[in-house]
C-alpha cells in the first residue's frame, strides 16, 4: 500500500467563545474539531460528510492551511506542513487549493475571470505559462466554459458556470491536492451532477486527490471512494464508501443515512452502468 | 435535502451533452445589466440634475486653471486698484448700478478699494478649489488605508486607528482649526489649511470604509486568494480596494462641498487664506459691511460659492443612488 499523499493527525480547533476572556482572564473556548484523523492516498476521495456544524469546514480549513491548528499535524507527502509560517508555505500552496461553497462570493466580483484564475500564479510570483489570455483560454476550456469569456466578470455567469470558474482557479497551479468545501452544495441538482462530472474528470486525467466535504449523501455516493463520518468535531466512522453505505456501523452513520431517500435498486444499477461506461 | 436518485440521472442525461446549455441563457441576460464605471456614467447621464452640477463643477475648474488667461481678456488683475470706478464722497461706493458692474469691471468692483471682482472670482476660485481637492484627496488616502488597515488586520491595529478616530470626531475640531491657523505663521496658509482639514476629515471616510472592509474580509474570495498564497498586503490592495472604488467616488465626492465650505469659513474668519490673495469666503466676509449699501458685492461670491457647494452635494448624491441601485441588483 503506497503512503498517503495528505495525513492529518490528532487535529484539534479551538475557537474563543466571544465576551468570555477578560483583561487577564483567557476566554472559554469551543472545541470545533476534536482529534480528528485521516489519511488520503493519491487520487483517492475522502468524502467528509455530517450535519451543519459538525465541524467540516474547519477541518478542510485546517488541512488547507487557512486555519492555524490549535494542535495536531498536517502532513503532505510526509512532510510537517503544519508549523510552517505564511513565506513558507508557497509549495504547499501550489499543491494542495481549495474550491468553496458559494461560486458567486468566492469569486472577486470586481474581478475578470482572466485576472481571478490567474490570480494564484501571480501571487506565487511565478510566471504564467504562455502568457495569461492562452493560458485563461485553455483553463476555462479543460472545465468546460467558453474561452471567450475570459474577459467577463463573475456576475455574468450562472451559478454552475462560476462554479467552474471556481474550480479553474483552484487548477491553475498545478494542485495534486483540491480540498472541496461544499463545492456542489449550492447549485440545483441538474448542475451538480454536472459539476461532479467535472470534477471526476479531472480526477481520472490529472489523478487529483479530493478532500470532498459535503452534507448530502447523495453526492457523495457519486465521488467519494472513502467516506468519514463526522459529528460535533469528531469523526465516528470511516470506511471504504461502500462499507460506508452498505454496513453502518456506528449509530449516527445509520440515522444519517435514515434522513436522506433511499437509494433505489433499479437506479443503483443504472449508476454502477453510467459508471462502468463512463 | 430533496434531491433523489431519479432526479439525478436525470439530470446526468440533460448535463452530459454540452454540459452548459442549460446555463447559458442566464449568463447572457446578466450581461445586460452593466457593471463597473461604464454602467455608472450611462446612468448618471440621463440624470439632469448631476449632469448640471457636473457642468458647473467642469466651469469653475476651467475657471481656475485659465485664470490668467481670463484676467488678461478682462483688463484687471485681482491686486489692482481701480480708483476712478469708486466715488470717494460716498465713502468708497462703487459708481454705477449693481455694484459698478458694466464693461469694464464684469461683476462690479469692491467698495472702498476699487478691485475688479470678476478678476477676484476668477482667482478665488483657484484658491478654493485647489485646496478642497488637495484636502479631499488627503483624506481620501489616509482614510482609505487606514480604514482597510484597521477593518482587515482587526486587533489592536483596529483599536489603536479606532480610538483616534473616535477621538478626531468627538474633538471641537472648527475651535482648534481657528486656535491652530491664527496660532501658526501665516506663510504658505493654503498648504496649513489642507493638512488641518485633512486631519480632521479622514475618521468619516475611514470609517466606513473600515466596516466595508470588515464584511469584505468575510468573503470566501478573500479566503481563495489567502489559499492562493496572497500576502496580507495584497489581499488588501489587490482583492478589498477594488471593491470600495463607488463607495470612495462617492464618499469624496461628497466630501468636497463640507472642504469647500470649512475653506470659506475659515476664511470669513480671517484664520483662512491670507489677504491680498483672493478667496470666496474672505470676500463674503469683507462683504458684510456693505450688504445694506452695495448687496451685489455680496451676491457674486456667495451665489458662486452656493452653486459650488450644491453642484458638488447634488452629483455625490446622484452618484450614490445610482451605485447602490447597482450594488443592490
Ligand atoms: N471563526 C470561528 N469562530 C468561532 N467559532 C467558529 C468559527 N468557525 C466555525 N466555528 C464554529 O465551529 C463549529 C463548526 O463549524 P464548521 O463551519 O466547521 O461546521 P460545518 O460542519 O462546516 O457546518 P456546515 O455544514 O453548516 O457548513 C460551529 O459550531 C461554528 O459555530
Ligand atoms: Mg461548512
Amino acid at each position: 500500500m503506497s503512503e498517503p499523499l495528505l495525513r492529518a493527525t490528532h487535529l484539534v480547533k479551538e475557537f474563543p467563545i466571544m465576551g468570555t476572556g477578560g483583561l487577564l482572564r483567557r476566554p472559554a473556548t469551543f472545541r470545533a474539531v476534536d482529534d480528528v484523523s485521516f489519511e488520503i492516498r493519491a487520487g483517492e476521495t475522502l468524502a467528509l460528510v455530517g450535519e451543519s456544524g459538525s465541524g467540516k469546514s474547519t477541518t478542510a480549513r485546517l488541512a488547507a492551511r487557512l486555519l492555524d491548528v490549535t494542535s495536531g499535524t498536517v502532513e503532505l507527502d510526509g512532510e510537517d506542513v503544519t508549523a510552517l509560517k505564511r513565506s513558507e508555505l508557497n509549495r504547499f500552496r501550489s499543491e494542495v487549493q481549495v474550491v468553496f461553497q458559494d461560486p458567486y462570493s468566492s469569486l472577486n466580483p470586481r474581478h475578470t475571470v482572466e485576472r481571478i484564475v490567474t490570480a494564484p500564479l501571480v501571487y506565487q510570483q511565478r510566471t504564467i505559462p504562455g502568457g495569461p489570455r492562452a493560458f485563461t483560454r485553455s483553463l476555462m476550456e479543460r472545465v468546460g466554459l467558453d474561452p471567450d469569456h475570459s474577459q467577463k466578470y463573475p456576475a455574468q455567469f450562472s451559478g454552475g458556470q462560476a462554479q467552474r470558474i471556481g474550480i479553474a482557479r483552484a487548477l491553475a497551479v498545478g494542485p495534486r491536492v483540491v480540498v472541496c468545501d461544499e463545492a456542489v452544495s449550492a447549485l440545483d441538482v441538474s448542475v451538480q451532477a454536472q459539476v461532479i462530472n467535472l470534477l471526476r474528470d479531472l480526477q481520472r486525467e490529472e489523478g487529483l486527490t479530493y478532500l470532498f466535504i459535503a452534507h448530502d449523501l447523495a453526492v457523495v455516493r457519486q465521488i467519494a471512494t472513502r467516506v468519514a463520518v463526522m459529528t460535533q468535531g469528531r469523526i465516528v466512522e470511516e470506511g471504504d464508501r461502500d462499507s460506508v453505505f452498505g454496513a453502518p456501523r456506528h449509530e449516527y452513520t445509520r440515522t444519517l443515512l435514515d434522513a436522506v431517500p433511499r437509494i433505489r435498486p433499479e437506479w443503483e444499477r443504472q449508476r454502477r452502468a453510467n459508471a462502468g461506461r463512463s | 435535502m430533496t434531491s433523489s436518485p431519479t432526479d439525478l440521472t436525470a439530470a446526468r442525461a440533460v448535463g452530459s451533452g454540452t454540459g452548459d446549455t442549460a446555463e447559458a441563457p442566464a449568463a447572457s441576460a446578466a450581461g445586460a445589466l452593466p457593471a463597473g464605471a461604464g454602467g455608472t456614467w450611462q446612468a448618471l447621464r440621463h440624470d439632469v440634475g448631476a449632469m448640471l452640477g457636473l457642468g458647473y463643477i467642469v466651469l469653475v475648474t476651467l475657471v481656475a486653471i485659465f485664470a490668467p488667461v481670463l484676467t488678461s481678456i478682462s483688463g484687471w488683475t485681482p491686486y489692482e486698484f481701480d480708483q476712478t470706478a469708486i466715488d470717494p464722497d460716498l465713502g468708497g461706493m462703487p459708481i454705477g448700478p449693481w455694484g459698478g458692474m458694466g464693461a469694464e469691471h464684469w461683476f462690479g468692483v469692491e467698495p472702498g478699494s476699487g478691485r475688479d471682482i470678476f478678476a477676484r472670482i476668477v482667482y478665488g476660485a483657484r484658491v478654493s478649489m485647489s485646496i478642497a481637492l488637495s484636502a479631499t484627496l488627503l483624506t481620501t488616502v489616509l482614510g482609505v488605508s487606514l480604514g482597510l488597515l484597521a477593518g482587515y488586520f482587526g486587533g489592536r491595529v483596529d483599536v489603536v486607528i479606532s480610538r483616534v478616530m473616535d477621538f478626531l470626531m468627538a474633538f471641537p475640531a472648527l475651535i482648534f482649526m481657528i486656535a491652530v491657523l491664527s496660532a501658526l505663521p501665516a506663510s504658505n496658509r493654503s498648504a496649513l489649511l489642507v493638512v488641518v482639514i485633512s486631519a480632521f476629515g479622514w475618521p468619516y471616510l475611514a470609517r466606513i470604509v473600515r466596516g466595508q472592509t470588515m464584511s469584505l474580509a468575510q468573503r470566501e474570495f478573500v479566503e481563495a486568494a489567502r489559499a492562493a498564497g496572497a500576502s496580507g498586503t495584497r489581499i488588501v490592495f489587490r482583492e478589498i480596494l477594488p471593491n470600495l472604488r463607488s463607495t470612495i467616488i462617492v464618499m469624496s465626492t461628497l466630501a468636497v462641498p463640507g472642504y469647500i465650505g470649512t475653506e470659506a469659513g475659515l476664511s470669513f474668519l480671517g484664520v483662512g487664506v491670507v489677504p491680498p490673495a483672493p478667496s470666496w469666503g474672505q470676500m463674503i466676509a469683507a462683504s458684510v459691511k456693505w450688504y445694506a449699501v452695495d448687496p451685489a458685492y455680496f451676491v457674486v461670491p456667495g451665489v458662486c460659492l452656493f452653486l459650488l457647494v450644491l453642484s458638488f452635494t447634488v452629483l455625490g448624491d446622484r452618484l450614490r443612488a445610482v451605485v447602490d441601485a447597482q450594488e443592490g441588483r
